[in-house]
């Protein structure tokens, strides 16, 4: 014990040591920018700078033992342990989305920073010391022992692949995104330049590489999230600690608020909203007329202009919309389907920042609650249940240090969920203050900059030359991308940023890459196909499907798959039906058997998945299934499937295991040794 | 090997902390957001109490739940002798 904690001062000295250094690299660029250093090399310098650090990491923690290569040997203090928690935990969603979905929804939004912290209560009380004290490699594992036999395991590896294949792709998407907007590589160049950052980490070293990886990553995004705001809020209010002080920014947002709703150039731009919804919605009833009607009004138009002396430029964008046209009845639903939604969307009455469950009558309001509820509770047992994160605790060497690790991974996410809310109600004011109701033509040079790649976009629907709010439409991401420049901050801090997003996206892949590749490996490949194998041989195979995972990955995420994003939020409610009951029954019920573990796993995650495809899509045109879509279960959206996946989930254990004999008595031992610690007697 | 009056103990113990921090869990979580309307009447630090619980009071109050849960095991660990550091 004594060594361990001499390490662990110098491992502290280590980080402090290096945090100071990079802080300097940020001040040596600023610096260098002031002497006229061009933003394409501040990108690079913090694209491949940290890249390289990334890697150096990688490289001296490189290993060729099993236990090194997934707990990392099980030496990591919990105060490592935590930041390292953290920087997986957080993802470039969390990052780069959650501030602007904050920002978009107000206090709805805040489901996630509940959720997304609140899980961890429950990590630190129901699972993280028992796996700890059960001290293997990975989760299914855990499932396999408790419950006996392959099927558990293999259920429990399937879950893993399904939860965590879509966030890894969604992790190199972020990366690809991060890349192409900030260094100016081509998308899909950005991608493997990602998937090269994620290997050098993961590929050598196995978990302890990642682990030092995501500490020094962790230091980088925290940073990086809270400079902006922090230099936002002391613009704002003279104080450059934004948390504490943006109440009374809020307050300056609803007087806003109240002021811009009921503009009457604002009621305006909402009513033509409102009709470009119902003239949607018109075409949509006249299928498949409208579409022919559609395209002869367009190629009338296209001819009018050509015999008429009209610029190419304009026969041209008539031309690709005509080009664009869906191609039948069933794509042209789907599409003036979502284009309906988006004008009603935008022609809705707005909702105050601050407002709790907004509904035109009780019945709607009650409805916004029950979500809300769901959704916090799907987070929060999905963040309780997801392999990634659970498999941190593993690498602590002690059940105490797993559980004080709980609670300094808890406490460094914090620091970044603490600080979301802020970003959203700075930006607001910002933009409220700052843009809303000025000249389209003399709107600050940060809007253009990003509706050139798609960030933002602007239409003046009623023609007054001026911007109302519902005429101005921002992607999530934009509002932690854009604040340097919305607080007109030099360009070095748009660097940090995107270095930040990039530390959080390469934390979290690492993490799942490694997650998958374990449970393929040491589950599947070592415990079920070849028990015999030899260690190199395990840590072979390891390594290759780790490298087939990661170039699998990238290769989806470089076809640029729209609803990947989407999906993510997914991974929580599978997750959370899948494992939590089958792992909380495991440690707190010694009755519950395989029978009844192995159906309630399979029933959770399949009723999530039938929930959430069947509420979602209408139609899943490459799988050519149409007219799917089902009316939700009292109301619950898609995104909260796992409130019905988790009480099957539970159910099903509870009855089948009643209905089948009790499990061996060795199972039941095991549940002692798992729950209690060696006693003398 | 039959479990012994002490991992009884022991057990019971682990679970009544458990079972009381899950308790404060839940209402902060589920309890609280459900009158988040009712509590947004109110303001704290110049915000909607409701909108603050959400947004920073519960975050606070788990990480106290956390550091509590591990304050308490880890000194039962002591009191039952079992704690790894004196093995």
């Amino acid at each position: 014990m004594r060594d361990v904690f001499d390490v662990s001062i110098r491992l502290r000295r280590y980080f402090t040591l290096y945090t100071g250094v990079f802080v300097a690299l940020v001040l040596v660029l600023g610096v260098l920018e002031h002497f006229g250093l061009p933003p394409r090399w501040i990108g690079y310098s913090f694209l491949f700078l940290t890249i390289i650090l990334y890697a150096t990491i990688g490289v001296l923690a490189r290993t060729a033992n099993v236990s090194e290569y997934y707990v990392a040997g099980r030496r990591i203090p919990a105060i490592f342990n935590g930041m390292a928690t953290g920087a997986d935990w957080m993802s470039a969603a969390s990052f780069m989305g959650l501030a602007g979905t904050l920002y978009l929804s107000g206090y709805q939004g805040l489901a996630y920073v509940m959720g997304w912290t609140g899980g961890y209560v429950l990590v630190a009380l129901l699972l993280a010391p028992y796996l700890r004290r059960f001290g293997q490699y990975t989760i299914p594992d855990f499932l396999g022992e408790r419950y006996g036999g392959n099927a558990a395991r293999l259920v429990g590896v399937a879950a893993v692949v399904l939860a965590s294949f879509v966030y890894v792709v969604a992790q190199i998407y972020g990366v690809g995104l991060i890349t192409s907007r900030f260094v100016g590589l081509q998308f899909e160049v950005g991608v493997f330049v990602g998937l090269a950052g994620i290997l050098v980490c993961s590929f050598l070293g196995g978990m302890r590489a990642v682990t030092w990886t995501q500490v020094a990553q962790y230091v980088i995004l925290i940073v990086a999230y809270i400079v902006p705001v922090a230099m936002l809020s002391y613009k704002a209010t003279g104080l450059p600690l934004p948390q504490f002080v943006y109440g009374e920014v809020l307050a300056k947002v609803e007087v806003l608020e109240t002021r811009l709703f009921d503009d009457p150039a604002e009621l305006e731009a909402r009513r033509l909203y409102r009709e470009r919804a119902d003239a949607i919605y018109e075409r949509i009833l006249n299928l498949p007329d409208s579409l022919h009607e559609e395209r002869q009004r367009l190629s009338q138009k296209i001819n009018e202009l050509k015999n008429g002396d009209a610029r190419m430029r304009d026969i041209v964008v008539y031309e690709r919309q005509r080009r664009e046209l869906p191609q039948n009845a069933d794509e042209a639903r789907d599409r003036w389907d979502s284009a309906m939604h988006v004008a009603a969307e935008r022609g809705a009455t707005p909702t105050h920042h601050s407002t709790a469950y907004p509904g035109n009558d009780e019945s709607e309001r009650n409805l916004a609650r029950v979500n809300f509820l769901a959704l916090v509770f799907c987070l929060m047992l999905g963040t309780a249940a997801l392999p990634h994160v659970l498999m941190r605790y593993y690498t602590t060497p002690t059940v105490r240090e797993a559980r004080n690790s709980v609670f300094w991974s808890l406490f460094f996410i914090l620091l970044l969920y603490f600080t979301a809310p802020a970003y959203a109600v700075f930006a607001k004011f910002e933009i409220y203050s700052g843009v809303i109701g000025s000249s389209i033509a003399e709107l600050p040079a940060w809007i253009a900059a990003w509706s050139k790649v798609g960030l933002v976009a602007i239409e003046d629907i009623n023609g007054d030359g001026l911007l109302q709010l519902a005429e101005l439409t921002l992607n999530p991401d934009v509002i932690v991308l854009a604040t340097p420049e919305i607080a007109g901050l030099p360009y070095v801090i748009s660097g940090l940023v995107a270095a930040g997003a990039l530390a959080a996206a390469l934390s979290t892949a690492d993490g799942l890459l490694l997650t998958i590749a374990g449970a393929l490996s040491h589950d599947v490949y070592y415990k079920i196909y070849r028990p015999q194998a030899s260690t190199q041989w395990r840590l072979l195979v390891s390594k290759t499907l780790l490298l087939v995972v990661a170039v699998l990955g990238a290769t989806v995420a470089a076809q640029k798959p729209a609803s990947i994003l989407f999906m993510v939020s997914w991974a929580f409610s599978i997750a959370a039906a899948a494992f939590f009951p089958a792992l909380v029954c495991g440690i707190f019920w010694k009755r519950a058997n395989r029978a009844g573990a192995v159906s309630g796993m399979l029933v959770g995650m399949l009723l999530t998945i039938y929930y959430l495809v069947r509420v979602q899509f209408d139609s899943i045109p490459w799988l050519g299934i149409h007219g799917i879509g089902m009316a939700p279960w009292f109301g619950i959206q898609s995104v909260s499937a796992g409130v019905w996946g988790v009480a099957a989930g539970f159910v099903t254990i509870v009855v089948v295991s009643l209905l089948t004999p009790p499990p061996a008595r060795s199972i039941q031992e095991f549940v002692e040794q798992v729950r209690y610690p060696q006693m003398r007697v | 090997m039959p479990l012994t009056r002490k991992q009884e103990a022991y057990w019971r113990r682990n679970l009544t902390v458990s079972a009381a921090l899950l308790t404060i869990w839940f209402v902060v979580s589920f309890v609280a957001s459900f009158f988040a309307r009712e509590l947004n009447e109110f303001t704290v630090f110049g915000f909607p109490l409701g909108f603050y619980m959400a947004a920073q009071g519960s975050l606070i109050i788990y990480v106290f739940i956390v550091g509590y849960y591990a304050y308490c095991m880890n000194r039962l660990d002591r009191e039952y002798g079992v704690d790894e550091e004196h093995r």
